[in-house]
């Protein structure tokens, strides 16, 4: 079936006229149609505009004979990135009725690539979140199991790619917002070194840990879109202007002699049945010639504290903005200016958001930021110090997405803390703004499980290349939840 | 006993940086647009929008500090001041907080009498400015203009050093002055591109520990600013003097009342919550930045005064004023070209008195002056050639003003050419002899300051045209010959 078809079969495909991008896309759409509903993955779909796009991309194939490895190809973005004329909601009442005037740096490369948007993805309200609960839209279900959640905040690309509404979609971690509903929905998800893809257009949770990555069904489809997605953009001062490599070309460069990092911080009470798939995969490398060497990252233990300081820190000010006056929502028949922002915040916010905000303002403010924002900042230092010394002796650190599979809708919701230590294993990438990928790599009890590959500052292609070559000996990836197949 | 009250200063300036587009976003800074045409999705703080920083609004920053002999910083950091109002979009504004890009400097300000005293600088950063709230001719609503969202300021920010408002004037015009010198402001206070905050404190002279301070907010006129001290330190000293305390706090000027007022305390400060801004990278500069920049400098507002008074052999008051403006120094230096440096006390005397008050009588601008450096030099060359004397030059001067013709053409068509045949005056010298016997013996006979009074009926047969000098001589010669 086209849907369980790779990025570079389908294209081949469009290119050889076997079938048109319209068709493609019709596909798609009466496939979400038919299986969103119980899903709730997507939560903007832009159908008339899609089989647009696909004609425009079947011209251009036609007409200027252009091949790009993406023209014609669907995605979904999620709905953090602002598309030009399409509501992009960020998961958020705040935003229900904004429809961005303009396209992200991503949105508009992948456009300029040929591929075509189908919709907008649901996810956590405004990317606060790792079980995609906190939307204003509802809750997405993962497609393995819909009594249980697909992970957050991009949990609707996950559940969306997992359940082959798409080829691809879009995705952000701050973090492990890609890696963990990769994880947890059995897909291939990439979070690049921060700098590498532009965050214009994206909006903004934490801005010095976001970074936009990609769904996908394999490294392979994922290093074609990254392909497309990565590069300098003179919009985003914290992009990087270094060029971007051939990220396919290198998918399948011999692993002898890559030097594995065995975190101990990772396998510390590390679950058994968890820890037995992650040595599967290790055997799996040393027997394509990687050497493993255990390394220790002493602070890593400390990510998560640091992380819920310095995430919240810029989250307060970052959405200041949405203050009721120029878009958004504004509360009805404000009696003043206080209450226009209070009553508009009030209730265009959802509870996870204003927790975080207030838990940023605190850390912020006089007299607390020493102790906290200051303290944070240090201790993400050393965390990044940590990783540097660690990239010094082994090429790749490899260790569990997740400490557990999916759990139940509900399960969490109610204790945060529980909920932020679902990110103990993904959050120091960020930290440290280091490129991270999750693959899938077995099941537990019928759900999906993810190995995270974490490499130094722009080793993307390494990441892809090792996971490409563990996906040419395994099927995990190829595995899809009934009912999606 | 009167407790003798020492007042300190301290300004906070905030120039508009003379950037062609805003300091994070691509939109013009053109004054007086229509509301919000030059308010663009990352002056609006559309979601996702990024700030990019204006490297033109670095480069003005750094050829200040190096005016003020300051330190730039190699490593300064944009942070967010985190607040709401309307018309602030983002709810924090970008400005530089620990690390600004200007460090430690100083100005010398010349005093009323003549004295030279140095004030510090302690930095000054780079911040965006704040859009503007509308209350007039809306019911029931305010409405916000963002076209100077995002323009670019640099704040200068004293040190306590200045003693009354006379002394806070006399810095914030040389400021005003060097910023234009610099071409880094337009320097126009009433568009608001140039104002400033004053605090200001009182303490018994002698003692070392500062008063309380109340900050007076957003002065945006030399006179303003004045006055706002005067009021704000009679406030404190009575308020002192009766027993009170001064606050903390900062104020307001109303300049119809002629009174500052509180706008809020200490303690309803907001607590703006500043940390860097993680938009923005830290701005690194090096060594052949600034030195690229340094060579932009133009001769400065001191070492053209210095040079005026060197070469010209002006008083340093004189050289003072002459280059208060670059644009009137380089008036008086062509007028001085043409002339002679020989003659440059001359062109001074004429730039500072007959151009300036015809300037400031009709408030206009140097560079729009009704008599140009070539035609004030051509008429004080007929001073110098002795065509017309410098009593008749003022009244040349005043035609030229309001007709615009050549002193020439003046002193032909009025017929105001001084005379210096001296067998004309001569004949003019008899006459007047003959018309006074009695003051011609009473001079004859030792009444000496009775000279003036001949050169005096001399002139006014004259109507003022015979040459001062000749007249003079001649004069003497024949009143002694009797």
């Amino acid at each position: 079936m086209l849907h369980n078809l790779s990025i570079g079969e389908l294209s081949r495909s469009l290119n050889s006229g076997q079938i048109s991008s319209v068709e493609l896309t019709r596909h798609f759409l009466a496939r979400i149609e038919r299986l969103n509903p119980a899903l709730n993955a997507l939560i903007t779909l832009t159908a008339t505009q899609a089989l647009e796009s696909a004609a425009r991309a079947d011209a251009r194939r036609a007409a200027a004979g252009e091949r790009g490895p993406l023209l014609g190809i669907p995605l979904i973005h999620k709905d953090i990135f602002c598309t030009d004329g399409v509501r992009t909601s960020c998961g958020s009442r705040m935003l229900d009725n904004f429809i961005a005037p303009y396209d992200a740096t991503v949105v508009a490369r992948l456009k300029a690539a040929g591929a075509v948007m189908l919709g907008k993805a649901n996810m956590d309200e405004f990317a606060m979140g790792s079980s995609n609960e906190t939307s204003y839209y509802g809750p997405v279900k993962n497609p393995w199991d819909t009594t249980k959640v697909p992970g957050g905040s991009s949990g609707g690309s996950a559940a969306a790619t997992a359940a082959r509404l798409a080829p691809f979609a879009t995705g952000t971690d701050t973090g492990g917002s890609i890696r963990q509903p990769a994880a947890l929905t059995g897909v291939t998800g990439v979070k690049p070194t921060y700098g590498r893809v532009s965050r214009f257009g994206m909006i903004a949770f934490a801005s010095s840990l976001d970074q936009a990555g990609v769904f996908a069904h394999s490294a392979e489809d994922a290093a074609i879109v990254l392909q497309a997605m990565a590069g300098f953009d003179a919009r985003d001062s914290t992009s990087i202007d270094i060029p971007v490599p051939d990220y396919p070309e290198t998918l399948n460069a011999p692993l002898k002699g890559l030097k594995i990092g065995l975190l101990r911080e990772f396998f510390d009470g590390l679950e058994a049945r968890n820890a037995a798939l992650i040595h599967d995969a290790l055997k799996l490398y040393t027997s394509l010639g990687a050497q493993t060497v255990e390394v220790s990252l002493p602070h890593l233990p400390l990510s998560v504290p640091t992380y819920y300081v310095v995430a919240p820190a810029e989250c307060s000010s970052n959405l200041s903005r949405f203050d009721g006056v120029r878009f958004g929502y504004r509360c009805e028949a404000p009696k003043d200016l206080l209450d226009l922002y209070k009553r508009s915040r009030g209730e265009g916010f959802g509870a996870e958001v204003k927790r975080r905000i207030m838990t940023g303002t605190y850390v912020l403010s006089a007299g607390y930021f020493d102790a906290y924002y200051l303290q944070a900042q240090k201790v993400r230092r050393l965390i990044t110090d940590d990783f540097r010394a660690a990239f010094g002796q082994v090429d790749l650190l490899i260790g569990p997405t997740t400490p557990t599979p999916a759990f139940a809708i509900g399960a969490k919701i109610d204790d945060p803390v529980t909920m932020y230590l679902n990110d103990i294993y993904t959050i120091g990438a960020n930290l440290a703004g280091l490129p991270g990928l999750s693959l899938p790599c077995g099941l537990i009890d019928g759900l999906p499980m993810g190995l995270q590959l974490i490499g130094p500052h722009f080793s993307e292609a390494k990441l892809l290349n090792a996971a490409h070559l563990y996906q040419q000996s395994t099927d995990w990836h190829k595995q899809a939840p009934r009912g999606f197949e | 006993m009167m407790t003798d009250w020492e007042v300190v200063i301290g300004l906070e300036i905030h120039a508009q940086l003379a950037t062609k587009s805003k300091i994070f976003s691509g939109s013009a800074t053109t004054y007086g647009a229509p509301p919000n045409v030059q308010a663009d999705l990352v002056d609006l703080a559309y979601p996702g929008v990024l700030p990019v920083l204006n490297g033109e609004a670095v480069r003005m920053a750094v050829k200040f500090g190096l005016s003020i002999g300051a330190e730039v910083a190699r490593r300064s950091v944009f942070a967010r001041k985190n607040y709401f109002y309307p018309d602030l979009p983002k709810g924090y504004q970008i400005s530089q907080y620990e690390l600004p890009v200007v460090k430690q400097g100083k100005l010398a300000v010349m005093l009323d009498d003549g004295t030279v005293k140095t004030i510090g600088v302690t930095r000054a950063h780079l911040e965006e400015d704040a859009g503007k709230s509308l209350h007039e001719g809306l019911a029931n609503a305010s409405g916000i203009d963002l076209n100077r969202a995002g323009t670019p300021l640099l704040e200068i920010v004293s040190e306590p050093d200045m003693r009354s408002a006379k002394e806070a004037v006399a810095y914030m015009k040389k400021i005003h002055t060097l910023v234009r010198y610099l071409e880094i402001c337009d320097g126009n206070m009433q568009e608001g591109s140039f104002r400033c905050d004053a605090n200001v404190s009182v303490r018994p002279r002698g003692r070392e520990k500062f008063g309380t301070r109340a900050e007076i907010k957003n002065l945006n006129s030399f006179r303003f600013v004045e006055k706002a001290i005067h009021y704000e330190v009679a406030r404190q000293v009575d308020l002192l003097e009766s027993g009170g305390t001064v606050l903390q706090e900062t104020r307001l000027y109303d300049s119809d009342k002629d009174e500052t007022r509180s706008m809020r305390s200490k303690e309803e400060a907001n607590d703006y919550r500043y940390f860097p801004d993680p938009d923005l990278l830290p701005v690194h500069i090096d060594e052949e930045f600034i030195e690229a920049v340094r060579a932009t400098l133009p001769e400065l507002p001191d070492e053209k005064a210095a040079r005026f008074a060197q070469d010209f052999s002006l008083s340093t008051y004189d050289a003072g004023v002459l280059s208060a403006s670059r644009e009137l120094g380089a008036y008086f230096e062509s007028v001085v070209a043409a002339l002679g440096a020989g003659h440059a006390k001359l062109a001074a005397n004429w730039v500072m008195g007959e151009l300036a008050s015809a300037l400031n009588r009709d408030n206009v601008d140097i560079v729009f002056s009704r008599v140009s450096p070539k035609y004030l030099s051509d008429l004080l060359l007929r001073i110098v050639d002795a065509t017309i004397s410098g009593k008749i030059a003022k009244e040349v001067f005043e035609a030229m003003w309001s007709e615009g013709k050549t002193a020439d053409a003046i002193i032909e068509a009025k017929g105001l050419k001084q005379i210096t045949d001296s067998g004309a005056i001569e004949g003019v010298i008899d006459a007047v002899m003959a018309a006074n016997p009695k003051q011609l013996a009473d001079y004859r006979s030792g009444k000496d300051k009775l000279f003036g009074f001949f050169v005096g009926q001399v002139m006014k047969a004259t109507e003022g045209k015979a040459n001062p000098g000749q007249l003079n001589e001649l004069l003497k010669a024949k009143l002694g010959s009797s």
